[in-house]
């Protein structure tokens, strides 16, 4: 079936209204949701990384949680009012905490470390202040901000606590003397090493940086992350080569990049879109030709992506090959230790349905125990299942995995988060910046009208 | 007779140095040997200084030692990977490092057998062993013999550049000048530095059984390749059981009872190995010092060598430079092919330029990581719009008939053409594949023609011919090309 799109594109959206799979994905994105409903602290809006005991706050689940709020209230899922409160819960924490960047702080010029206390918003696991996860926080904020648009103190409150918090953030400073974003900043060492470096999940970062009215990125930092893309042809397709399926998600569950093309895809007569359905397809071939010779791995099934995974250091889990826990597994280098993931499977929904359902629903149907009441886990691993046994699967949820369902079945079937997103001055200010025409962008207004 | 008897015998007596030569070559390694026979050939007369043995680094103490010691080392990881093969792991496994070192001494003595001094002199070369100091801006003193020169080259090579660790001089540390004269495996060894040789011989002494820790400072080994080569080598090192530490580095050494503790710190975590010894100095600097260059007017830099132009003339425009003394790539192959520039530009007129040459090198790993031409990141900031052609050694039939499918070929073209710009091969055999692409650089030959070359079945290089025929079917017109490239099926 054909949709068409806000912008009148034409979209292929596959059978999104077929009674069967419009059932099967309401059961899995409300599941979903669900994992930020059991997982926030109501006291501060912070949304537990994991749901296993003890689990800190990460603040790039909180934003994911921020982004899903408008749509559970669309679905019927929330009311308005409690979404209102949890994601005011949240900016009032945010907007008061220590920003001091002590070792004990939540942040620092408007960054936030990686892990917080659940409970009181301080640094936990000496983690990074992180400027991929600031930019998620960030951008489930400004989601937030944009759909509760109602004149009542409340909303105009959020509305306002977003504004501050976006403002407030330095990027400028995040580039800590180079060309582009560092990766993060510790109290003990100042910036890490790590810098952006070939095609990632930042493009929602850099647009974000470049948007700023008050810290912008300095210099050609957008430019000089784009140097160092490969275009390459891979198994018969064209692709802007990244190996972990998140890389292709992350920054489209926020900013519809459907026909935005900058210099970069100019060039190479396509877009960031169209390259995550393309890399899609990588994945299903990786899966096909199996060079390790995992269990299961097949046309339909496939999904190496960030995750959980079985771990060396598990005493239940004995295997000749090296096992990689929690890691951002990818094709065609890998690292592969045949763990897949349903739910970066479904995350892909939007690029690729034709051959994103038939694949979740053959792996929903052979590996039913990586579901628990229709929440998918972070991964599963068939090869490590004995005669007769199940596939090893990840204990608990994961918030990241939970958001990104949330966020990509709804972009599939209502695009309600991109529209969002598309009001957002600072974001269509920072795509312009960053290069990005056409799409929907060309015929959005400056001011984002 | 012992190696070094063989390249300068106890009878050797120094030629009468003549009043003036018409080429003066300052070191014998490569570079130096390459240039001095190769002019000597050609009816020059010809002076070959050099203050120890002939051969230099490549030969006497890097990479044919090295390579030597990697084939053992593989030999052993294969006995214990036999089961991949569908063979039995041999009962009782044991190195003989002595032997392995011995075998590494036997090739090495085979290799330098070339370059001793009596051969030299019978290709018409005079050698003279000692220092060489610049006395004007012709003229040397080789330990107190003056000698007057049209056209000098200097080929003095390199040494190890020692990181600056407190208590790492009082460790005894092992460099790749001293690593090959081990008569006893370390038990735990720690190896400073992910260049090229640091990862080499990591993987091959924890193959031959020492229990190998890596620390590099950087987020990845090798960093000037590119991103996914050096993380597919993190993880065959892991495979093999080298304990990986990146983003690392040692910044104190304290020696006790033969033990070396080494402070470690990575951003915010500091730690503590401890181990029998540490193998640095795996860097290079290049040997610019007490040779008076000053004197001949020859402008160096401690850390970059000589300077010199695109035509390897230095600021004399007596005097050439070549191999390690002035080159970034410190390789063996590329001080060679520096000497016969020199030699043509400064005996026979030539405008031959090093720009021109195509240098390809590898890291002999396992697997091992060759490259020639351009990475893609130095295309993009030429903004030369870049398209690679990708074959991962998983899709070539005899990688997996061999169970070699780690790796891959990548050659890059410039984007719309078939116009070669560069390649980094991944593989088992990457430094043999990677020729086939240097050939078709230097010949001017498009990638597309390699879809015509005929390579014999099944062999790893058909990875190149996959990606030369990928290459082929993306050949379209712009107006097909707009017609093919739909963003959104209707």
């Amino acid at each position: 079936m054909m949709r068409v799109a806000a912008t009148g594109s034409p979209v292929r959206f596959a059978d999104v209204a077929a009674p069967a799979n419009d059932l099967l994905l309401d059961g899995l994105q409300r599941a979903a949701f669900g994992y930020f409903v059991h997982a926030v602290n109501p006291a501060n809006g912070l949304v537990a990384d994991t749901s296993r005991q003890d689990s800190p706050a990460s603040i790039a689940v909180t934003g994911f949680a921020l982004a899903s709020y408008p749509a559970a209230v669309e679905r019927g899922w929330m009311t308005r009012a409690e979404a209102v409160t949890r994601s005011l819960a949240a900016l009032r924490f945010f907007h008061g905490s220590d920003q001091s960047g002590s070792s004990q702080a939540t942040g620092y010029r408007g960054f936030y470390y990686h892990f917080l206390d659940l409970r009181t918003g301080a640094r936990v696991w000496r983690s990074e202040l992180s400027t991929i996860d600031t930019a998620l926080l960030i951008a489930g904020a400004l989601a937030a901000s944009i759909y509760f648009n109602a004149n009542t103190p409340a909303e105009i409150e959020l509305r306002e606590l977003v504004d501050v918090l976006y403002r407030r953030i330095d990027w400028r400073w995040a580039q800590g003397g180079e060309a582009t974003i560092r990766q993060g900043w510790k109290p003990e060492c100042g910036f890490l090493h790590y810098g952006w470096e070939g095609y990632s999940e930042a493009i929602v970062l850099y647009a974000l940086a470049l948007g700023s009215p008050t810290h912008p990125l300095e210099g050609d930092g957008y430019d000089a992350w784009t140097a160092t893309y490969q275009w390459e042809n891979l198994y018969g397709h064209d692709v802007l080569y990244a190996g972990p399926l998140f890389v292709h998600q992350f920054s489209h569950a926020w900013i519809d990049l459907r026909g935005l093309r900058d210099r970069f895809m100019r060039e190479k007569h396509c877009d960031y879109f169209e390259n995550s359905r393309r890399a899609t397809y990588v994945q299903r071939e990786y899966a096909q030709r199996n060079p390790l010779e995992f269990a299961g791995y097949d046309e339909n099934c496939w999904g190496l992506t960030a995750g959980d995974g079985p771990s060396d250091e598990m005493p239940e889990v004995t295997h000749e090959r090296r096992l990689f826990g929690y890691t951002a597994r990818g094709v065609p280098y890998g690292p592969d230790d045949g763990t897949l993931s349903c739910s970066g499977v479904l995350a892909s929904l939007p690029f690729a349905p034709e051959i994103v359902l038939p694949a979740a629903r053959n792996m929903i149907a052979r590996y039913p125990e990586m579901l628990d009441g229709q929440q998918c886990a972070s991964g599963f691993n068939p090869t490590l299942a004995g005669p007769g046994t199940r596939a090893w699967v990840s204990r608990g949820h994961y918030g990241l995995d939970q958001g990104i369902v949330v966020m990509m079945i709804e972009n599939y079937r209502t695009q309600l988060i991109w529209r969002l997103m598309r009001d957002c001055t600072f974001v269509t200010s920072g795509l312009r910046r960053a290069g990005f025409r056409g799409g929907w962008l060309q015929s959005h207004g400056r001011d984002g009208s | 007779m012992t190696k070094g008897q063989d390249m300068q015998p106890s009878s050797w007596q120094n030629p009468r140095p003549g009043d003036r030569y018409d080429l003066a070559v300052v070191g014998a390694g490569p570079a130096g040997l390459s240039a001095a026979t190769a002019a000597a050939a050609r009816g020059v007369r010809v002076a070959l200084i050099e203050r120890n043995l002939p051969g230099g680094t490549c030969l006497n103490i890097g990479c044919v030692p090295s390579k030597a010691i990697i084939r053992t080392s593989r030999l052993y990881a294969e006995m214990h990977d036999a089961e991949r093969y569908g063979a039995q792991v041999p009962a009782g496994i044991g190195v003989d490092f002595p032997a392995v070192m011995e075998r590494m001494r036997r090739i090495r003595a085979r290799t330098v057998r070339p370059v001793s001094f009596h051969r030299l002199t019978a290709a018409g070369v005079d050698v003279l062993p000692g220092e060489a100091r610049f006395t004007g801006i012709d003229t040397l003193n080789v330990d107190g013999t003056k000698l007057r020169f049209e056209k000098a080259i200097i080929a003095t090579g390199s040494r190890p550049e020692m990181p600056s660790i407190p208590g790492l001089v009082d460790a005894d540390y092992l460099t790749n000048e001293n690593v090959f004269d081990l008569t006893e495996l370390p038990r735990r060894l720690l190896v400073v530095g992910g260049g090229p040789l640091g990862c080499e011989l990591a993987q091959a002494f924890c193959r031959l059984g020492a229990r190998t820790i890596i620390v590099q400072h950087f987020p990845l080994f090798l960093p000037k390749e590119e991103r996914d080569a050096a993380q597919i080598l993190s993880a065959a090192f892991a495979r093999d059981g080298i304990e990986v530490r990146l983003n690392t580095r040692p910044v104190n050494v304290h020696t006790e009872d033969g033990q070396k503790r080494v402070d470690l710190i990575s951003d915010d975590y500091q730690s503590t190995v401890i181990v029998d010894r540490i193998l640095a100095g795996v860097g290079r600097l290049p040997n610019v010092e007490g040779m008076d260059l000053e004197t001949a007017g020859v402008v160096y830099d401690p850390v970059h060598g000589i300077r010199v132009d695109d035509f390897l003339r230095t600021s004399n425009t007596r005097i050439y430079a070549a191999g390690d003394a002035c080159l970034e790539h410190k390789f063996t192959h590329s001080a060679d092919a520096a000497a016969r520039i020199v030699v043509q530009n400064a005996l026979f007129r030539g405008r031959q330029r090093l720009s021109g040459l195509v240098i390809p090198w590898c890291t002999y790993t396992d697997p091992e990581i060759a490259h020639v031409g351009l990475y893609v990141r130095h295309a993009n900031e030429q903004n030369l719009p870049v398209k690679t052609f990708t074959i991962p050694m998983h899709d070539v039939t005899r990688a997996i008939a061999d169970s070699e499918e780690v790796g891959f070929v990548k050659i890059h073209v410039k984007e719309g053409t078939d116009h070669i710009l560069g390649a980094t091969i991944v593989a088992r055999h990457a430094g043999e594949m990677i020729n086939e692409i240097t050939l078709a650089m230097v010949a001017g030959i498009g990638l597309r023609t390699l879809s015509r070359v005929i390579h014999t079945y099944p062999t790893q290089a058909e990875a190149i011919k996959k990606a030369a025929d990928a290459c082929s079917r993306t050949r379209s017109k712009p107006t097909t090309r707009r017609f093919q490239w739909r963003w959104r099926a209707g």
